[in-house]
C-alpha cells in the first residue's frame, strides 16, 4: 500500500517554492511543521541566510498536488514569511545539487570527492 | 538620566501600556521575576487560577466577552504544557490571547534542566505566532508585536517564552515603544463586491451563512442589516449564535450536525450561499459534496487561506467582514423575495427544531428555558462541551453577539467554568450562566475555588446524567448500543463538592418548585452551582452522522 502511494506521488509533477523568511532559530521548524502537520510531503529543503543575515531564503521541492494553492496561502500567513514564489520543478537550485545526492555506493569514493569539489566550484560561478 | 529596568519590569510596564488591567495565571520558578514585578504593579490585577489550563480559559473568557487581547501567565515545563490546550482552543476559535511563559535561563536551555521543556517548539502548531525571547532588549519589540499579531487580521493566540535570565537582566530604556494595536486590514476589492451584489440581486433562493468571524469583527449589525434589506434568510454556525437574534423573522438558527431540520433543508435548496466569517467546518457542512449542492458561493473572510479551502467560491473577498458588509449593503438592491421567504416559512412550519419538554424545568430543554427566564439578554451564556452544549445552542434564546461563549473548533471539555469566570471578570455588571455537564465540570473542577475567591456572579447549571452524553449517544446509535466507558459508576455529590470548594449550591431535583429554586439562586449575587439530574436516554436530535450529508438527519 505504501509502495503504491509512493508511486502515485512520484507520478505527480514537482514544483519548487522559494520562501523569504525572517532568520531566527525557529523558522525552519515553522515551515517544516506546517507541511508535516498538513500531511504534505516535502522532497527537498535548502536554507541559507541572505544579505546581512536578518533574513533567510528557504527553497522547498514538493510534489504539485491540488492542495498546493492552500499550502501556499498557509505559508503566506506565517508571521516569519515575507514572500512565497513558485518555480518549475526543474529549477536549478535543486537540479544543480543532484550530484551531492547520489547513493554512496554508486560513487567511487575518490572520484566522488573530486567530482563534488568540481561541482561546487562550478556552482559558485 | 535613563532609568534601568529588568526584563520583568519591562514586561509588566509594556502590559500596562497595552491597557491590560487583569491578567490570570499561575506562578512557578521560571516566571518568578515577572511575578515579582507584577506584584508591584498598581494598574494590573492578577487573578490566580488553580491550574494553568484554568488560567488559559479564564483569559479566553475575558477575550471572548471584550473582544480585546487577554493575557495569561505560566511558568516553564509542566506549567507551560498545562496551558497548551487552552491556547489550542483559542487558535481554533480565533480568540486573541497573549500567553507569557517563563523558561529556564538561556545558559540552561538544551540541557534537560529542571522544568525545562521546548515550549517554543510545542506551541508552533497551536499559536498564530510565538517567540522565544533571546535578550532583554528584544522584549521592547516582541511584546507590542505580540499584541498586534494577536489582534490583527484573523485574531489568535501568541505565546512569548521568556528565559529567567532575560527577565532578571536590567537594561536602560531610553524610550518606550508604542503599544501594539490591530492593523487596519486592506479594504475589500470593489469589483468583487460589485460582483457579489449582482449575484445576490440575481439569486432566487439566497442564504446568508454567518460564522464566528462576524462576531469577532463586530459585524453582526451589518450582517442583519444586509439580510433585512435583501430578504436573506440567515443561518449561523455554533460560533456565530447571537449574531442575529434567534427570534428574528429571517433567522434559521444553527446549521449543521445538530442544526434544525428546516435549516439544513433550506441549505439544500438555496441557489446562492453568502458565507461571511465562516470556514465551512465539517460539523457545519456535513458531507461537503452534498452541502448546498445547487448554490453559487460568495465567501467573505479576513483570512485568505479560508477561501477555496473546503468549497471553491464563485466570488471570494478577503476583507474585514464588517467593512465588506457595510460596503456591500448599498450595492445590493432591496428585495422582498416573497416566494423564497414563504418557502422558508413553510420549511420552518413543517420541519422545526423539536424541543420536547420545553415547559418542564426538570427536562433538559425546559431547564435551559427556565434558566433563560431568570435573566435577560444582558446575561452571558457559557457552555462546556457535550450534549448540554448542543441543547443550549438549540434552545437558549440568544439575541446578541458576544452573549454566547462556547468551545467550537476544539470542543474542549473543561472550557466552561474557567471561561465563565473570565467572562464575569471582564463584565462584572453582567450575570454569567455556565451550562455544563458532569463529565465536563470534572475537567476543571478546581476553578470553582477561583470562582469563590473572585466572588464572580456566576451561576453554573450542571446537567448531570452520570454519563458522557455524546459518547453514550454515539455508542447507542452507531456502535450497536455497546456502551463502554461512557457511564460513570461512581458520581460525586456535586452539591457537597461545590460547597466544599467554597461556592453555594442547590439541588434542583430535590426542590419542590424548581422555578422558585432557580429564581432564588439567581437572586443571590456570587457564584452558585445548580445541580439538575438529566435522563441519560435523552439524545441531541437531530443528528447528522459523521460523514453523512446534512439532509440525512437522525431524529428529524
Amino acid at each position: 500500500m505504501q509502495a503504491i502511494e509512493n508511486n502515485a506521488r512520484h507520478a505527480l509533477p514537482r514544483t519548487v517554492l522559494e520562501i523569504d523568511v525572517a532568520n531566527h532559530p525557529g523558522v525552519l521548524s515553522h515551515i517544516a511543521g506546517l507541511f508535516a502537520r498538513r500531511g504534505y510531503n516535502v522532497e527537498g529543503v535548502m536554507c541559507l541566510p541572505v544579505g546581512d543575515g536578518r533574513n533567510s531564503r528557504i527553497w522547498l521541492q514538493v510534489h504539485e498536488d491540488q492542495r498546493l494553492a492552500q499550502m501556499t496561502r498557509q505559508l503566506e500567513k506565517l508571521e516569519d514569511v515575507a514572500a512565497v514564489r513558485l518555480h518549475p520543478g526543474d529549477h536549478a537550485v535543486f537540479a544543480q545539487l543532484e550530484g551531492f545526492f547520489q547513493p554512496r555506493h554508486a560513487l567511487p569514493s575518490c572520484r566522488a570527492q573530486e567530482s563534488l569539489a568540481g561541482f561546487r566550484d562550478g556552482a559558485r560561478l | 538620566m535613563t532609568s534601568t529596568f529588568t526584563g520583568a519590569q519591562i514586561t509588566v510596564r509594556l502590559l500596562e501600556r497595552q491597557g491590560v488591567r487583569i491578567v490570570t495565571g499561575y506562578p512557578g520558578g521560571a516566571i518568578l521575576p515577572i511575578y515579582d514585578a507584577l506584584g508591584q504593579s498598581t494598574a494590573i490585577r492578577h487573578v490566580l487560577a488553580r491550574h494553568e489550563q484554568g488560567a488559559g480559559f479564564i483569559a479566553q473568557g475575558m477575550a471572548r466577552v471584550s473582544g480585546e487581547v487577554a493575557v495569561c501567565l505560566a511558568s516553564s515545563g509542566p506549567s507551560a504544557t498545562n496551558l497548551l490546550t487552552a491556547i489550542t482552543d483559542a487558535k481554533m476559535d480565533s480568540i486573541p490571547l497573549v500567553a507569557i511563559t517563563g523558561q529556564v535561563s538561556t545558559s540552561l536551555i538544551g540541557t534537560d534542566a529542571f522544568q525545562e521543556v521546548d515550549t517554543y517548539g510545542l506551541s508552533i502548531p497551536i499559536t498564530k505566532h510565538n517567540f522565544l525571547v533571546s535578550s532583554t532588549e528584544a522584549l521592547l519589540d516582541i511584546i507590542p508585536r505580540a499584541f498586534a499579531i494577536a489582534a490583527s487580521g484573523r485574531p489568535g493566540p501568541v505565546l512569548i517564552d521568556i528565559p529567567k535570565d532575560v527577565q532578571s537582566r536590567a537594561i536602560a530604556v531610553p524610550h518606550w515603544p508604542e503599544p501594539g494595536r490591530r492593523a487596519q486590514p486592506a479594504p475589500a476589492d470593489g469589483a468583487a463586491l460589485a460582483e457579489a451584489a449582482s449575484l445576490i440581486a440575481a439569486a432566487q433562493r439566497p442564504l446568508l451563512y454567518l460564522g464566528g468571524g462576524v462576531v469577532h469583527a463586530g459585524a453582526a449589525q451589518a450582517a442583519v442589516a444586509l439580510a433585512e434589506k435583501a430578504s436573506l434568510p440567515t443561518v449561523m454556525t455554533l460560533m456565530a449564535l447571537g449574531a442575529m437574534p434567534v427570534d428574528h423573522p429571517l433567522s434559521l438558527g444553527m446549521l449543521g450536525q445538530h442544526g434544525a431540520p428546516c435549516t439544513n433543508f433550506a441549505l439544500d435548496e438555496c441557489d446562492l450561499l453568502i458565507a461571511v466569517g465562516a470556514r465551512f467546518d465539517d460539523r457545519a457542512t456535513g458531507k461537503v459534496a452534498a452541502f448546498c449542492p445547487q448554490a453559487k458561493i460568495i465567501h467573505i473572510d479576513i483570512d485568505p487561506a479560508e477561501l477555496d479551502k473546503i468549497k471553491t467560491a464563485h466570488v471570494g473577498i478577503v476583507a474585514d467582514v464588517g467593512e465588506a458588509l457595510a460596503r456591500l449593503q448599498p450595492l445590493v438592491p432591496a428585495a422582498l423575495r416573497t416566494s423564497w421567504v414563504e418557502r422558508i416559512g413553510a420549511l420552518k412550519a413543517a420541519h422545526p427544531q423539536r424541543l420536547p419538554g420545553l415547559d418542564d424545568p426538570r427536562a433538559h430543554y425546559g431547564l435551559i428555558r427556565a434558566v433563560a427566564a431568570c435573566v435577560d439578554d444582558d446575561a452571558i451564556v457559557v457552555t462546556d462541551v457535550g450534549q448540554h452544549q448542543m441543547w443550549t445552542a438549540q434552545a437558549y434564546p440568544l439575541r446578541r453577539p458576544r452573549q454566547w461563549l462556547t468551545s467550537g473548533g476544539l470542543g474542549t471539555m473543561g472550557f466552561g467554568v474557567p471561561a465563565a469566570i473570565g467572562a464575569a471578570l471582564a463584565a462584572p455588571e453582567r450575570t454569567v450562566v455556565c451550562f455544563t455537564g458532569d463529565g465536563s465540570i470534572l475537567m476543571n473542577l478546581q476553578e470553582l475555588v477561583t470562582a469563590a475567591e473572585q466572588r464572580v456572579n456566576l451561576k453554573i447549571v450542571l446537567m448531570d446524567n452520570a454519563a458522557l452524553g455524546l459518547v453514550h449517544q454515539q455508542q447507542t446509535l452507531f456502535y450497536g448500543e455497546r456502551l463502554f466507558a461512557s457511564q460513570f459508576q461512581v458520581q460525586p455529590d456535586f452539591v457537597a463538592v461545590a460547597r466544599a470548594l467554597g461556592i453555594a449550591a442547590i439541588d434542583l431535583d430535590g426542590a419542590a418548585d424548581p422555578h422558585a429554586a432557580l429564581a432564588t439562586a439567581f437572586s443571590r449575587p456570587g457564584p452558585c452551582l445548580i445541580h439538575a439530574g438529566i435522563d441519560v436516554a435523552q439524545k441531541v436530535y437531530p443528528m447528522v452522522a459523521p460523514g453523512d450529508a446534512n439532509r440525512d438527519m437522525i431524529g428529524a
